[in-house]
């Protein structure tokens, strides 16, 4: 099975191959150029490197959301527009859950949180759970001899001080990674209870071997969508849509 | 059928998306347009945000459409036109990027076209004997543009407006006067009820070439209007005002035209963009073009609108003169005619 995956939700764009459970490439590049310039760009390098024959391909992964507004429709309409001429399926992976991945094994909690403007972030909270206590998940795999990706609090955008509550509830240690600690680090100090630690760069941005990683455990699930059918998910409605409804006092 | 040149085009540029398939740059095989504009009369004017999303709703949708009312598949297809500029870059950038990722996924080449290069070529699709040179018009809610068109390819802008784009006026003086939005067709319809000569609105006069245009003191003119006529008690006739507002656009628009024509010598003038559906100014136009002798070449409304079919005329000239684009194309909100 080989899965082709795609982040452009913040400001690195990456992207990988993935042939049966083997990451046989990915490309991260974290530096302000526009998606527009680089996600294909990097997709055709990955394609020429790994010799990939794109009819061979099962299915294109994509981070769904959330992530910058623009962004996402530049992953999105990539994927779709690859999905449309290869008629394959597409498996929109929840933002949050992709970055949490990266910190396979940990025994604390996981939690990345993205800057989503106006004090809020966009975040989860995961947890890798030893796979002989047989957890459930929809990212569970059965697999006996590791861990099972569990999500504790689904993705959302929440104020960074009760995104704070709710993990000094859990009472558990933290990793803390993602675009948003540095912006919100001072808040964080201030006001997380629990013992928390910050994750390297490396395992703190968005990476398209964990979409890829995720998509096909997705993928076996049968939980995929058509081209036509995705949207981002965003999380947030627009502006626009938002003060219409707080004037019209929805 | 294999020497035909079968261009798939794509647009996003506004609050339209649409694809299609366009044969040899002149017959349109099928132009799917899926129009936003009830999403936005909401809000009185396009959000940039929603029609990005709405965009990303749609892109396959049109496309697929497209190719099917064409009865063709991708295998078919000789190059992929795309906008890249100039509109609104979120909008832009759905068309952009789904357009590079077909090519990338199927190999095909890519060429990325300009709006109003497009809204020019509908002339193209609605009379198959138009060849440059020729003047055109190119009037929108976002554009304003007097061109030369030297050769398929080739412009010059030799006009342009200094503020509010001619459909821009349009709008805000029908929200003014209650009309709502889209404010274009509502002006065109209620001044056939109006008198044109009841007020007198200013003809603005700016830079020294005379071919520019200035729509945004015409705006004030009519605001202060309403205003002293609320002030004075005095009743408003809604399709006057319409009427004599609609008068003033149009007679800039013609005298410049005119004028280029006589300077510039063409025996041809077009017309073109979402404002070149107006009634009104298409019989003016007609009548002062047949006063001079000037052959006078116009599209149907629905090729007027935003559409695909024109990208697919404009991408197919662009193609056969060698234009190609990378798959590191990016959408250029505020892209040059003639810029490459």
């Amino acid at each position: 099975m080989k899965i082709l995956a795609l982040d452009s939700s913040g400001i690195p764009a990456s992207v990988a191959l993935l042939e049966d459970n083997v990451l046989k490439a990915e490309y991260t590049i974290n530096h302000k150029k526009t998606h527009s310039q680089t996600l294909l760009p990097m997709l055709d390098e990955i394609k020429n490197m790994t010799e990939l024959e794109l009819d061979s391909v099962d299915a294109i992964a994509l981070t769904a959301g959330p992530g910058s507004f623009t962004g996402l429709r530049i992953g999105s309409a990539t994927a779709k527009g690859i999905g449309l001429a290869l008629s394959k399926p597409l498996i929109a992976v929840p933002t949050v859950d992709a970055i949490a991945y990266g910190m396979y094994g940990t025994e604390s909690l996981i939690c990345p949180i993205m800057d989503a403007r106006r004090n809020q972030v966009y975040t989860g909270v995961y947890e890798f759970v030893n796979a002989q206590d047989k957890p459930e998940g929809i990212y569970v795999t059965g697999d006996e001899h590791g861990y099972e990706f569990i999500v504790r609090m689904p993705q959302c955008a929440v104020d960074i001080a009760e995104l704070c509550d709710r993990l000094n509830e859990f009472n558990r240690p933290v990793v803390m990674c993602g675009d948003g600690v540095p912006v919100f680090k001072d808040r964080l100090n201030e006001l997380l209870k629990v013992p928390y630690t910050f994750a390297p760069s490396h395992l703190s941005l968005q990476k398209a071997g964990s979409v890829a990683t995720l998509g096909a455990i997705m993928y076996r699930k049968g939980m995929t969508q058509t081209a036509a059918e995705h949207s981002p998910e965003y999380l947030r409605l627009s502006q626009a849509e938002r003060e219409r409804k707080e004037k019209n006092g929805l | 059928m294999s020497s035909d040149c079968l261009i798939l085009a794509i647009e996003s540029s506004c609050d339209e998306t649409s694809a299609a398939v366009v044969r040899n740059g002149r017959e349109v095989l099928s132009n799917v347009i899926f129009s936003q504009i009830d999403l936005h009369t909401l809000y009185g004017g396009v959000v940039p945000e929603i029609a990005s999303r709405k965009h990303i709703d749609k892109v396959n949708q049109v496309i697929e459409e497209a190719l099917d009312k064409a009865g063709v598949t991708l295998k078919d297809i000789t190059a992929i036109a795309v906008t890249y500029g100039p509109g609104l870059v979120g909008a832009l950038l759905v068309g952009v990027s789904a357009a590079k990722a077909i090519a990338f996924a199927t190999g095909l080449p890519l060429v990325g076209v300009h709006h109003i290069e497009g809204h020019i070529s509908a002339n193209f699709i609605a009379n198959p004997t138009l060849e440059p040179p020729f003047g055109c018009l190119v009037v929108s809610g976002g554009h304003t543009h007097l061109v030369e068109v030297k050769d398929y390819g080739k412009y010059e802008i030799i006009g342009r407006t200094y503020d509010d784009a001619a459909g821009e006026a349009f709008d805000k003086v029908a929200r003014a006067i209650g009309l709502g939005y889209p404010g274009g067709p509502k002006v065109d319809k209620i001044s056939n009820e109006g008198n044109p000569e009841a007020i007198h609105f200013p003809r603005a006069k700016v830079g020294d070439s005379g071919y520019d245009f200035s729509f945004s003191g015409l705006k004030s003119a009519v605001l202060n209007y309403l205003n002293s006529c609320e002030m004075k008690n005095e009743q408003i006739v809604v399709a006057d005002v319409a009427a004599s507002f609609q008068k003033a656009v149009i007679d800039v628009l013609v005298g410049n035209s005119m004028q280029a024509v006589e300077q510039y010598g063409f025996k041809k003038f077009a017309i073109a963009g979402g404002v070149a559906s107006n009634s009104h100014l298409r019989a003016a136009f007609e009548e002062a073009c047949s006063k001079r002798g000037v052959e006078f070449f116009l599209p149907p409304p629905i090729l007027c609108t935003d559409n695909a079919a024109m990208i697919g005329a404009a991408g197919y000239y662009e193609y056969i003169n060698g234009t190609r684009h990378g798959l590191d194309l990016n959408a250029i909100p505020n892209l040059r005619l003639g810029e490459k």
